[in-house]
């Protein structure tokens, strides 16, 4: 059964490899031993208790946090001190945060092109086209020219969506991406991460959101206390998970 | 009593102006080379490195602690006593006053800055790194602009008394706007038209500060309405 799910992701190259990766702040083990691998064109799903990791596990893999021991490789690259291996590996993931982290003091259209810019190289006119494109994509066009603050939340995190898109990354992070969005607003975000899945985007997003997991993730996985307690399709984890702190979490979160 | 007339030839007169201008010229020039030394030290004091952060820690303490005047006269009389360097024709009275003085604002500014710095917010460096931008990219596309925004009005206070405390250098007999106006009324001892004559000058170059001022904020604060 497990095998079969194992055949066709074998034939291709894993976009991201974690093994045996260990951090911890102090005395505090936030990842313990974990280990993932995820192909290209998989979709990974991530959930798990407050304080279980999850959101460090996908910050280790753009380095944003760095990890004390085990392998991390992106595409090929281990993740080193080597900041040449950093800046190769954040050209090519993109990631989406939980507040946004829009730039207040640029526009929407600004926000999409000045990484365009200052990292690819892009010209001007050829990134304005870009972050346009874009922003179509998103469903925003209309509010290029205005100011972050001037959106809904949910409009924000489409345009942050956007923002790095315009980067034509391979691989796409989504740090509890709806966590932060008024109820009203969850379902434009998701119907926006939907249609990237429907694309073959390579994703590995952190949400409780079990209807978006159900609908793209090709495997979810479930984290306790920096481990990565069980993981496997969603029918299969969601309908018979193995393990009681996996049933446990379920259950209070459809409660 | 008050001579109208006298107090319109001081004001218009080229002593004055001149007196102005050198004001205006030393406190530009320690603004802008204590700004850029500001923003090194600034972010110095939020550095990971301990050493870096103590000494910062001890500049700000010494140059905030001691009075500018007694920084004017170390400067101007201590400094030749260390070092014949100092005795040299490029060791003016505007010289001493622009070291002094700069040495002083750079203790100010950097704690402005540092606490604007940290005001931006570590979200926004992490959206910038993730976007693969460099360091130093982020720190001049991104927390630099958002940091000026927030510090304006306390730069901009800081500013205006450092205009006027470049009157303080008429202790080392540099020919700005006090000096000229105690030569004046040393010879004439009419005080009330060559006082009232520095006071406006003084009124005008703080009222074009604060123009400018509001300029500059609401140029920073797009996208903060």
């Amino acid at each position: 059964m497990i095998e079969t799910f194992q055949l066709p992701d074998a034939q291709r190259p894993s976009a991201v490899e974690l093994s045996d990766v260990n951090k911890s702040y102090g005395t505090y083990h936030v990842l313990h031993d974990v280990s993932l691998k995820v192909g290209q064109g998989e979709r990974i799903v991530i959930c798990g208790p407050s304080g279980s990791g999850k959101s460090t596990l996908i910050r280790c893999i753009n380095r944003l946090e760095t990890h004390q021991s085990g392998t991390i490789i992106v595409n090929g690259v281990e993740l080193t001190g080597d900041s040449s291996k950093v800046d190769h590996v954040r050209r090519d993931v993109g990631m989406v945060f939980q507040h946004f982290n829009l730039f207040p003091h640029l526009t929407v259209l600004q926000n999409c092109t000045l990484a365009q810019r200052w990292v690819r190289k892009r010209p001007q006119s050829e990134a304005v086209d870009i972050a346009m494109a874009f922003l179509e994509r998103v469903r925003i066009p209309e509010k290029a020219h205005r100011y972050p603050g001037e959106l809904s939340g949910g409009q924000q995190q489409r345009v942050a969506i956007a923002r790095a898109l315009c980067m034509t990354p391979g691989i796409m992070l989504f740090d509890e991406p709806t966590s932060a969005l008024d109820p009203e607003m969850v379902k434009e975000v998701l119907d926006t991460m939907v249609g990237l899945a429907g694309d073959g985007m390579t994703m590995i997003c952190v949400t409780h959101e079990m209807g978006f997991a159900r609908q793209v993730a090709s495997e979810v996985v479930f984290m306790d206390e920096g481990r990565i307690i069980e993981k496997g399709v969603p029918e299969t984890l969601f309908g018979s998970p193995s393990h009681e702190r996996t049933k446990r979490f379920l259950s209070n979160l459809l409660h | 009593m008050f001579d109208f007339n006298l107090f319109l030839s001081a004001l218009f007169g080229w002593p004055l102006a001149k007196g102005a201008m050198l004001t205006v010229v030393l406190s530009l020039l320690v603004m802008s080379v204590s700004l850029v030394l500001g923003m090194a030290f600034g972010s110095a004091a939020g550095s990971k490195n301990k050493l870096l952060r103590f000494f910062v820690g001890a500049y700000v303490w010494l140059f905030r602690g001691a009075p500018a005047l007694l920084i004017l006269l170390f400067v101007w009389n201590g400094l030749p006593q260390i070092s014949p360097i100092f005795r040299a024709g490029w060791f003016t009275p505007f010289f001493a006053a622009f070291l002094a003085l700069t040495l002083i604002q750079i203790a100010y500014l950097s704690e402005i800055l540092r606490s604007a710095f940290d005001a931006v917010g570590k979200g926004q460096k992490e959206g910038a790194a993730a976007l693969g931008l460099h360091k130093w990219q982020i720190f001049l596309l991104i927390t630099l602009p958002q940091a000026l925004r927030i510090a304006m009005p306390a730069l901009v206070n800081e500013f205006i008394s450092l205009l006027k405390a470049t009157s303080l250098a008429t202790v080392i007999s540099l020919k700005e706007l006090m000096t000229i106006t105690q030569f004046a009324i040393a010879t004439s001892f009419r005080f009330l038209e060559w006082y009232g004559a520095a006071l406006v000058y003084y009124m005008a170059m703080v009222s074009v500060l604060t123009i400018v001022q509001s300029r500059i904020e609401r140029a920073l604060s797009k996208g903060h309405r």
